[in-house]
């Protein structure tokens, strides 16, 4: 075990990692409300051929972009790969606790979600953590695709990105 | 598991390589112009997608432009920042940069040294949005601090003030507004990236004029405004524009959405989307080539400046220079702090001979240019009290650094022998 990880300063090569790991995520607080961020963020996600399973027990849909919502990740049958968390900072814990128990091996908090304790217990289960983070975000921005709204990527490369 | 982050890369790397890669398409490794005004859809869902920013992509250059997005990513890079966005000039990036959260009745406070089209567009042409601007002397920033109101929503400053070469004292300037809760807006363009970085001294937004010293050919217009993407918009009810619901796309709001890429998002989405200010694909080719050479430039541009500088302090037909690179200056100080690699290339000198030798010296150069404009690889005169500043009266043209014996130059990167002839010959006959 090296040194802890840095949670203010994630190097590209470690999101990558994980972006590049995960096929299934299991999306905890995804709104049935097309204009609400999780619902952009798992209408995206999709699109770059990620599975989302949608985990919302007040949701009034059966179904969001066709994926059946769950009321809560020991419900969905079949391994999770990671699990994004769209809920405030202090709901976090109880859910990463949830998460150990589906050995999921990857648990992200969104933009605005950091909770150290919740971190420190996923790690120590031998999770891989990102907090305050979305994942929308970060694909975008090591697939080249930020740019277009002028956003600084921090991304050098001389070779010819792939068309996204 | 922790993998080791890489180094930073430095400025000039930056300023070649950030925000530009090779042509996915065709492989062309300079950043091609893209001379479109619209995009195709995919298909129709993919279209919604794009119009309720859902996806990323783009739709329409008044919006966004493949060319114009790549200067966009330099600049933000090169200040440090999050995000810019690009405007048709300067002072469209200053509009915008307003614009995302003034509100009629609104109020914001600003240094009185600026550039003088600042002055007239803060102070007459925002009145009839009902946006008011109070003006102090940031010489002392207690006077930014006094000029504050509960409707106050901004503070702006530009780091190395037009024309006389006034440095602000960014750190205190800083503390003053975010004491007060207030964003603090930084004009760079006189100093550019290279020689002076608001971010670290604590702004919030940098505007640029690129038409200047970034593009720096004299060829291509254009602004900018970068954000740091460290405000908390949410930490006051002033910002609401950013934080709140917009009708426009249903609902959405800008910060929860985007977080810290909020400002950036808002400033195309809604700010180019509503004010139309977009800079063109061409220009904004004409400056992302320009920028590759800025580090070598701007080394070149304050060591020549110096030396007319130090040149123009010793001659005896000239009554005194303000150029903050001198150590006569009341600036010096404050221009080695916050523009340690040099204090730009503008700057004024006063004549003895008052406005007669002024009107004499802009007529007698051979290689300067005698025009209104700063940046330019060419060396640049101009007499303000004949030209610029003529309506003025003489106290309004001494209050504003451009007396009638006041000559201004923005030294370019000719020969330094040759500046220094040029301006001699034509003093001798003045």
């Amino acid at each position: 075990m090296g040194e802890p990880l840095n949670h203010d300063s994630y190097s590209d090569d470690y999101l990558r990692g994980i972006l590049d790991r995960v096929k299934t995520i299991a999306m905890v607080g995804a709104s049935e409300q097309w204009n609400r961020p999780s619902y952009f963020a798992m209408k995206y996600l999709q699109g770059k051929g990620y599975r989302v399973i949608p985990v919302n027990p007040r949701a009034s849909v059966p179904e969001i972009l066709g994926e059946k919502v769950y009321k809560n990740l020991a419900e969905i049958p079949g391994p999770i790969d990671m699990v994004d968390i769209f809920r405030r900072s202090e709901e976090a814990e109880p859910i990463v606790d949830e998460a150990i128990k589906q050995g999921a091996p990857v648990v992200w908090m969104q933009i605005g979600v950091r909770n150290d304790e919740a971190a420190r217990k996923a790690e120590a289960a031998g999770m891989a953590v990102v907090m305050n983070r979305c994942p929308k975000i970060e694909y975008s921005r090591l697939h080249g695709e930020l740019g277009w709204s002028g956003v600084n990527t921090g991304i050098i490369s001389s070779k010819r990105r792939k068309p996204s | 598991m922790n993998e080791k982050k890489p180094p930073a890369p430095g400025f000039e790397t930056l300023a070649i390589h950030a925000g530009a890669a090779p042509d996915p398409t065709t492989g062309a490794r300079s950043t091609p112009i893209y001379q479109t005004t619209a995009y195709v859809f995919d298909e129709v869902d993919q279209a919604a997608s794009l119009f309720n920013l859902q996806s990323y992509g783009y739709l329409y250059s008044r919006l966004t432009n493949p060319t114009v997005s790549v200067l966009e990513e330099r600049l933000a890079a090169l200040e440090g920042g999050r995000g810019a966005v690009c405007t048709a000039s300067g002072h469209a990036a200053q509009m915008l940069a307003f614009f995302a959260f003034m509100e009629p009745g609104d109020q914001f406070v600003s240094a009185d040294k600026l550039y003088g089209g600042s002055i007239t567009q803060f102070g007459k042409s925002f009145k009839k949005f009902g946006w008011d601007v109070a003006f102090a002397d940031a010489d002392d920033p207690a006077n930014i601090r006094r000029a504050i109101t509960p409707k106050t929503k901004a503070v702006f400053v530009e780091s190395l003030a037009n024309p006389a070469g006034a440095v602000v004292d960014l750190e205190a300037v800083a503390r003053i507004a975010h004491d007060a809760g207030l964003l603090f807006i930084v004009d760079n363009t006189m100093a550019t990236p290279f020689l002076c970085r608001p971010f670290d001294w604590g702004a919030d937004l940098v505007i640029h004029s690129t038409t200047k010293f970034l593009s720096g050919h004299g060829n291509a217009m254009g602004g900018a405004v970068i954000d740091s993407g460290k405000f908390d918009w949410a930490k006051s009810p002033k910002f609401k524009s950013l934080t709140e619901a917009e009708p426009a796309y249903h609902g959405l709001r800008f910060y929860e959405t985007f977080g810290d890429l909020a400002f950036t998002v808002h400033g195309h989405a809604v700010g180019l989307r509503d004010l139309g200010a977009t800079m063109a694909p061409l220009n904004a080719f004409l400056t992302i080539t320009g920028i590759e050479t800025l580090p070598l430039r701007m080394e070149r541009h304050v060591a020549n400046a110096l030396a007319v500088a130090r040149h123009l302090e010793k001659h005896p037909k000239v009554a005194w220079v303000s150029y903050a690179g001198l150590a006569s200056s009341r600036y010096h100080a404050l221009a080695k702090k916050y523009l340690p690699k040099g204090a730009g290339s503008v700057f004024t000198f006063g004549l003895k001979g008052g406005y007669a030798a002024g009107v004499k010296l802009v007529e007698g150069v051979e290689l300067i240019s005698h025009l209104a404009n700063v940046g330019d690889t060419r060396s640049l005169i101009l007499h303000p009290a004949s030209t610029t500043h003529r309506q003025l009266s003489e106290a309004q043209q001494k209050a504003a650094g451009a007396g009638p014996e006041v000559v201004r130059v923005s030294i370019g990167l000719e020969t330094v022998s040759d500046i220094i002839a040029d301006l001699d010959r034509a003093l001798a006959k003045s």
